[in-house]
């Protein structure tokens, strides 16, 4: 890489510096300060150390937002990856060569469509689709002969009934992404895998899936730092209940935040979800660095 | 011959599956609260009643609310556009000194989750008078945005042809006239990813803009009907049209920028 050219260009640089600070380096200083105060977001904050951190760690109702979290990592990142590599590779080496690009394309798009939507407006549809009194859902189940339920306000079908959401919603994102890195996959090494006789299976496991392996790692990443964020289907769909039973951390701070006014302890949550993020972020680049 | 069917008619299943959230409600938009009561969520409505979309529309302003989200997301795109030009102008094509460090912030600044900024960003918006207004929230996610805009954009400028920029400054034309003359002409495919991409993503925002804009004039279209859920005047019929109207502008954006959609979503899987 060529040394530094000139000293002119770093006047560019100001407004960002400027609205930087303002927006991001001040505000997140002051939250991880925040943490470390018993607050209410009105009058002078008290220091008290760790005391936010101590009580986190006691604190059944933070423990249980995490492993809701993973249940949505799980429903967010982990099963989109894997639906969708089945879907792209069936898109792009079966219905893409054997019934046609314009098959596979209107199929993609029709996978892709919940993606374009707001989360919010996502959860606002399946609020509706899964409503106790009206949805079209449990009308549905109804026809076939099951049983109504309360999917999104029974503690123990609040959680996965916003998982199977959340697949909805992702899936598309892995299938156009897996899709686009195949197109730059040499054809040829299909060609030769099927005159050996290679079967599907074995070419999506041994081709497709060690060439698209970037991709893999790039939608893992992404999907799984959405899913530690999410908070607009939560927000629309259950509010975190019943009694918990969908909390995540993000909801969890914001209810301290503005609902319980226990603004250094939210603060301490958002800090905590903070490094998780950076941890999984490092981790995910070390992975993919030890592997290329 | 039977494998290959099976396998096409499993991916059209799945397609339908996919699609039938938007096929029930639109039915039922489009149904009479009558038509509703006596067929129920999976009738075909017996005629096209608009009236529930209308009444929704009008009791919620929501040309107000569409208006709103299109000056946020709208000036977001333009001006996130031109901070991550600015940005990778220096960094990407002027190697300032330390930009390495510099992108390593803007990096860290994209993976930040809103919930470790919101509540000083809300404190200190109210000091300056800028809480509740939509003019707040375009200045935060401006910044937001065009922290992956500048990472994104200083690797394409780090590419960028030198030997245009020397000629340029042979014609005597300085660092600002190249800016705009050269690179961002040359650039502009890239940038157009840029603009759609901070528009939709802006639109689809929730979080900051729920604590930001709490009153109603000021509110965008995600908000206003996600704070609605669970309101006591959201019938069933009104419920779907509400689902509606926030789903028909997301598919008409995305059918008026699919082309650059699908030339930027591998780009935008950096994010």
């Amino acid at each position: 890489m060529p040394r530094s050219r000139d000293r002119g260009y770093r006047v560019f640089l100001l407004p960002s510096a400027v609205l930087f600070t303002a927006v991001i380096v001040v505000p997140f200083l002051m939250n991880v300060g925040i943490g470390f105060t018993r607050w209410q977001g009105i009058g002078d904050p008290r220091w008290i150390g760790l005391e936010n951190y101590t009580r986190l760690l006691a604190d059944e109702r933070f423990w249980s937002s995490f492993r809701n979290n993973v249940a949505l990592i799980v429903a967010m990142a982990v099963v989109p990856t894997l639906i969708g590599l089945v879907l792209a590779a069936a898109l792009f080496d079966y219905v893409g060569k054997k019934v046609g690009p314009r098959a596979a394309g209107v199929l993609r798009a029709a996978y892709y469509l919940p993606q374009v939507l707001p989360v919010a407006v996502a959860g606002i549809v399946w609020g509706w689709i899964m409503h106790p009194r009206f949805g079209a859902l449990n009308e549905l189940l109804g026809l076939l002969g099951m049983e109504p339920r309360n999917w999104l306000g029974d503690p123990d079908w609040a959680l996965p009934s916003v998982m199977v959401i959340m697949v909805w919603f992702q899936i598309g994102y892995p299938v156009v992404i897996f899709m686009s890195g195949l197109q730059r996959v040499d054809p040829a090494l299909y060609e030769a895998a099927e005159m050996d006789g290679a079967s599907w299976w074995r070419r999506f496991w041994h081709i497709t899936i060690p060439q698209i392996r970037p991709e893999i790692y790039v939608v893992l990443l992404t999907c799984t730092i959405a899913a530690l964020k999410v908070f607009g289907p939560i927000f629309v769909l259950t509010r975190g209940g019943p009694g918990g039973a969908t909390l995540v951390p993000s909801y969890f701070s914001y209810q301290n935040f503005f609902e319980k006014a226990n603004v250094g302890y939210g603060a301490a949550i958002a800090t905590v979800l903070t490094l998780v993020i950076i941890a999984v972020t490092v981790f995910f680049l070390r992975v993919q660095d030890r592997e290329s | 011959m039977i494998r290959k069917y099976s396998v096409l008619v499993s991916l059209v299943v799945l397609a339908v599956v996919m699609l039938v959230p938007f096929v029930i409600v639109t039915l039922n938009a489009v149904k009479s609260p009558a038509d509703y009561s006596s067929g129920g969520p999976l009738s075909l409505p017996s005629e096209l009643y608009l009236d529930g979309i209308v009444d929704f529309w009008n009791r919620v302003d929501f040309g107000g609310k569409l208006w709103n989200s299109l000056l946020i997301s709208g000036s977001v795109a333009v001006l996130a556009t031109v901070l991550s030009v600015l940005n990778a102008y220096a960094l990407g094509i002027g190697r300032v000194r330390g930009r390495v460090w510099i992108l390593v912030v803007f990096l860290v600044a994209n993976t930040l989750p809103q919930e470790a900024l919101v509540y000083p960003l809300y404190y200190l918006a109210k000091q300056v008078g800028l809480y509740d207004t939509r003019l707040g929230v375009i200045i935060i996610f401006t910044v937001i945005q065009s922290a992956f805009g500048t990472y994104l954009l200083s690797s394409v400028l780090g590419r960028f042809p030198h030997e245009i920029l020397e000629a340029a400054a042979l014609d005597g034309a300085g660092k600002w006239r190249a800016l705009w003359r050269i690179v961002v002409p040359i650039s502009r495919p890239t940038l157009s990813v840029l603009l759609v991409f901070f528009f939709i993503w802006t639109w689809n925002e929730f979080f900051l803009p729920l604590v930001f804009l709490i009153s109603n004039e000021n509110q965008t279209v995600p908000v206003a009907l996600g704070v609605l859920q669970g309101d006591k005047m959201m019938d069933a019929t009104m419920s779907s049209a509400s689902a509606l109207l926030g789903i028909l502008p997301a598919v008409a954006f995305f059918l008026i920028f699919q082309r650059t959609l699908t030339r930027g979503v591998t780009v935008g899987a950096v994010k």
